[in-house]
């Protein structure tokens, strides 16, 4: 146990690149820990659906290399959570390849622990016929047949796995984790050395997005932590923490700033304060953690819902853009028509007109705005690929020559940039589990295992 | 001091989702006495927000002042799912546009 120690956070998400000189930066400041959070939710659905990864392998390997380098030669505990951005079991055990691959490389030698967050389906359908889940947020109630459509689940784990590992192994060299709450690494790591858990939730609130809390917004990042307040210093001799800019950073992808519901308990910044102790550093003291009981997680999960087929093209002709919306309207009743399925719901015909109000839609204020170019975006799901391609076909035609009041040009309605002109573009997610579960322990639904390399 | 639009006024003007269900707005001040101006004004009280995003109150998660980062904070519940079907905004970075024209009344003297 320390009486303060140091976490170095190279960027807020892992393999968005470390710039190399800010890093030794604070390698030179001799940290106790180098985390990094690799999770979000933000890129939307079909990365948990699909299990794809936020970056490719090649940027991983890239940032991994430049932490193991620095674990190796200063024997720096490096955590990493959230692996592949999902975090589920496919993604800690590339990762954990990845490492075992470049320690073979430089001949590094490594304890590394993997930590699970994987969650069995019955286990979800279990605790929602027992009354322990709930909805997240605005994430409405969760039924049966979403837990189904998942496919795959994991649960945010918090802070107390990293803590297990640390504490069971304290040579351990690397913890790559699954799904994890953003600051749980940053936390588990604090909870070692008896820092007060308000001070080490805040500090991990803030520190897994990187230099993002600095001005102008950078990556690399040092987190001084005491038992009762902690530092933030930007690594970029450029980049400045404000208190300003500090206590703006917990707004961001918030719902709201000052009350934080994490795994076991809330985060409460009412009475926070901020101090400038040097032109770059801020000082934060007095945030405070309330835990829960039960303890709880939360759950994501999503699946496909269908497979999607696009068309996309102008339309500058001021008669035809006048009426675009009853143009469409009449374009999507000629589909209702043709294609049962889209009768029955099971695939849906939706237009983006931007120029128009693509970007708001029902939330656009300025409906009537009349432009002078509009671009059309057509998007047809449907169970399969090939229906999809059959309604998006169908949809594309009419758009191009179906005949409207006032029509003057008659040999086409529709400017094409694309050719061919329809795209299918595969498979359609959806958060269907996104859901509060109450649970006993919370490490007993994350197992962690050791190997040495 | 003549009637001013927010983005006149403010420092950032930003949408971004919080999490696959809400989509949250920050407007930060860098003065004191443009986030007081702003604040005392009414000009972004629920009420304006509603009929600005066409909403009903229902869908309002959060409205409220934070002193500390000189800012305003407002959660609209997302009626429709993120990333997927009919989807238009994945990151919820392009819906704060709305808020940058609200005028912002004069200060009397």
């Amino acid at each position: 146990m320390k009486d303060e120690i140091k976490i170095l956070t190279p960027n807020g998400i892992l393999g968005y690149g470390i710039p190399k000189d800010d890093f030794q930066r604070g390698l030179d400041a001799r940290p106790d820990a180098i985390i990094v959070d690799g999770g979000s939710t933000d890129p939307g659905p079909y990365l948990l659906g699909l299990g794809a990864t936020i970056v490719s392998r090649a940027a991983y390997v890239r940032d991994l290399s430049i932490m193991l380098a620095a674990c190796a030669k200063h024997r720096i505990p490096v955590i990493i959570s959230s692996a592949g951005g999902p975090g589920i079991k496919r993604h800690v055990d590339q990762m954990v390849d990845m490492v075992r691959e470049i320690a073979g490389e430089h001949n590094y030698r490594f304890k590394i622990a993997a930590i699970y967050s994987d969650i069995d389906k019955q286990v979800v359908h279990d605790a929602l016929n027992a009354g322990g889940i709930r909805e997240c947020g605005s994430s409405g109630a969760l039924v049966a047949a979403d837990i189904d459509l998942a496919e795959h689940i994991v649960a945010q784990m918090g802070a107390e796995p990293f803590y297990d590992v640390l504490r069971a192994h304290p040579d351990v060299d690397v913890i790559v984790a699954g799904r994890a709450y953003d600051p749980a690494p940053f936390a588990g790591f604090c909870m070692l050395h008896g820092i007060d858990p308000g001070i080490y939730w805040h500090m991990g609130k803030i520190v897994e997005c990187g230099a993002n809390c600095a001005e102008p917004k950078g990556k690399v990042i040092l987190a001084t932590v005491r038992r009762d307040s902690f530092d933030l210093e930007p690594m970029h001799p450029d980049e400045r923490c404000t208190v300003a800019s500090v206590a703006a950073h917990t707004l961001y992808e918030k719902s709201r700033p000052d009350l934080l519901h994490g795994p076991g308990g809330v985060l409460d910044l009412r009475e926070s304060t901020y101090e400038q102790i040097n032109p770059r550093t801020v000082r934060v003291r007095g945030s405070r953690f309330t835990p829960d009981d039960p303890y709880t997680i939360k759950l994501e999960g999503a699946g496909i819902v269908g497979y999607r087929t696009t068309f996309i093209g102008g339309v500058r002709d001021p008669i035809l853009i006048a009426q675009i919306d009853d143009f469409l309207a009449r374009v999507h009743a000629e589909e209702v028509k043709t294609y049962e399925s889209v009768r029955a719901g099971q695939a849906s015909v939706n237009f983006h007109v931007y120029g128009k109000n693509g970007v708001m839609a029902d939330w656009e204020p300025n409906k009537t705005a009349v432009p002078h170019e509009i671009g059309i975006l057509g998007e047809i799901t449907a169970p399969t690929q090939e229906e999809a391609d059959a309604i998006c076909s169908s949809t594309r035609i009419n758009v191009l020559h179906m005949s409207y009041p006032g029509q003057v040009a008659t040999a086409g309605n529709l400017a094409l940039p694309l050719n061919p002109p329809e795209n299918p573009i595969g498979a359609v997610c959806r958060f269907s589990v996104y859901h509060i579960m109450d649970i006993d322990s919370p490490t007993a639904l994350f197992p962690a295992r050791i190997e040495e390399v | 001091m003549a009637h001013q639009k927010l983005r006149e006024v403010a420092k950032v003007i930003r949408s971004k989702n919080a999490g696959p269900f809400e989509i949250t707005f920050d407007v930060i001040f860098d003065d004191d006495s443009q986030y007081a101006r702003v604040k005392a004004s009414g000009a972004l009280s629920r009420d304006r927000i509603c009929a600005l995003y066409g909403v009903p109150e229902g869908d309002i998660v959060s409205h409220m002042f934070f002193d500390p980062a000189r800012a305003f904070k407002l959660t609209l519940k997302r009626r429709w799912a993120q990333g997927s079907v009919g989807e238009r905004d994945t990151f919820g970075a392009q819906q704060h546009a709305p808020l940058m024209d609200v005028e912002i009344a004069a200060v009397a003297r």
